[in-house]
């Protein structure tokens, strides 16, 4: 009976439909995706404190004004995620509670600092950038209110990456100090970014199962090759480098080759040891722990007021 | 630690005057005020509304997917609803 199913549901999957809410999946792909969403959710979450930082020191009220939307998206993207992940039948607080205990990840790209301004370049560019490449497939991931939150969040995003490359190509036409930021600032955030993307395809456990339940449409070397592809020529529109000496363009393929990347950083960073772990879970324990009395209020008031509304009706 | 579980509301929002509601995701909120205004922050960012719906979660009846055959069965083998069913004359143009 339950093989029936799983078949019947593989079957299905693999016809490009989709599944909802309360319809039948097997637990692991549950799973899998309350895994995905989840930190995806985090993501989202814990990528609005790199960029709030910057907030108060943006360089003009234009900016500071974009930069507040810019992250104010970001909170947004994290509840339309967190209430696509709900769907599958877990609670808000739990998963948030996943997050505070370290149990539940969050992309490890926002464990950098944002040293400069021109960090928020960066991270609008190459960040978002990656993350957009990231995203629009799962725009037609199999399960539906993932694939409905995805369309929204690419939508918002693209504005992300704009403001970021703009940002980048004002400094680099700057003065030399200015370039001189601009190029520090790809320098740091090159590699990471790149590793967004996950590990490479003969080391990454997941994917296959992924694939074949339609979650994941294209493999993370795949989609870093794209990334690399698109963005390398921008860099050299607006005059930087990509620090990567061993780069370069391979005329039979079409498609740029690189230099090794450290996945050895990128499982330290995971595994807790990056330059912000601690600082950027204990801004979100923080948050939680001082918010605890807004929505005790809240919750006392809506009883106050439900009460009174109660007794008036009884009057 | 305490919980304070805020109701989950589901967000039905009209994109403009003319259009229906439609459902856009859910969020938490301790009433039913606070589900309007923390909407309107979550999904009306960009004008995508121009009005809001908030219904408690808990108080939507859903068909069960499970029944979906034995709902929707009956209308499978009524094609004589649908105007393709009828051949027509080729004289006549427009019906």
């Amino acid at each position: 009976m339950e093989m029936d199913l799983l078949q019947r549901f593989e079957a299905y999957v693999a016809s490009e439909k989709k599944i909802e809410p309360k319809d039948w999946m097997p637990d692991a792909y549950r799973k899998t995706l309350i895994r995905q969403i989840s930190q995806h959710a985090h993501s989202e979450i814990v990528g609005m404190l790199p960029e709030g930082n910057w907030i108060s020191r943006a360089p003009s009220l234009k900016r500071k004004a974009i930069l507040m939307a810019k992250v104010q998206d970001e909170a947004g993207h994290g509840l339309y995620l967190y209430s696509a992940c709900e769907t599958l039948g877990v609670q808000r607080d739990d998963t948030i509670a996943d997050l505070h205990s370290g149990k539940a990840k969050y992309s490890s790209i926002f464990n950098y600092p944002t040293l400069t301004w021109a960090d928020i370049g960066a991270v609008g560019w190459l960040v978002d950038g990656a993350a957009i490449m990231n995203q629009v497939p799962l725009c037609k991931c199999s399960y539906g209110p993932y694939a409905r939150a995805m369309v929204r969040v690419c939508k918002e995003e693209s504005f992300h990456q704009r403001q970021g490359f703009q940002i980048m190509m004002n400094l680099a036409q700057g003065t030399a100090e200015q370039k001189a930021m601009a190029q520090d600032a790809l320098n740091r955030w090159w590699w990471p970014s790149i590793m967004m993307f996950g590990p490479p395809d003969d080391n990454s456990p997941n994917s296959a199962q992924s694939m074949a339940w339609n979650i994941k449409r294209f493999s993370n070397d795949e989609l870093r090759q794209k990334f690399i592809d698109l963005t390398v020529p921008q860099a050299e529109l607006i005059g930087l480098t990509i620090p990567d000496p061993q780069l370069k363009w391979n005329e039979e393929t079409g498609h740029y080759e690189h230099g090794p990347i450290d996945w050895k950083e990128f499982k330290q960073v995971i595994a807790g040891h990056g330059p912000c772990n601690k600082e950027r879970l204990d801004a979100r324990r923080k948050a939680w722990d001082e918010g605890a009395w807004v929505r005790e209020a809240a919750a006392a008031h809506a009883d106050k007021r439900a009460a009174q509304k109660a007794n008036t009706a009884a009057a | 630690m305490e919980k304070q579980h805020w109701p989950l509301w589901e967000i039905f929002i009209r994109s403009r005057q003319g259009l229906s509601h439609r459902h856009v995701g859910s969020l938490h909120a301790a009433d039913a005020e606070m589900a309007i205004e923390n909407a309107r922050d979550v999904y009306t960012r960009r004008q995508e509304g121009v009005s809001i719906w908030a219904v408690p979660a808990s108080e939507i009846t859903a068909s069960s997917p499970d029944e979906k055959d034995v709902l929707f069965d009956p209308a499978d083998d009524k094609v004589y609803r649908h105007p393709t069913f009828y051949d027509l004359p080729d004289e006549v143009k427009n019906m």
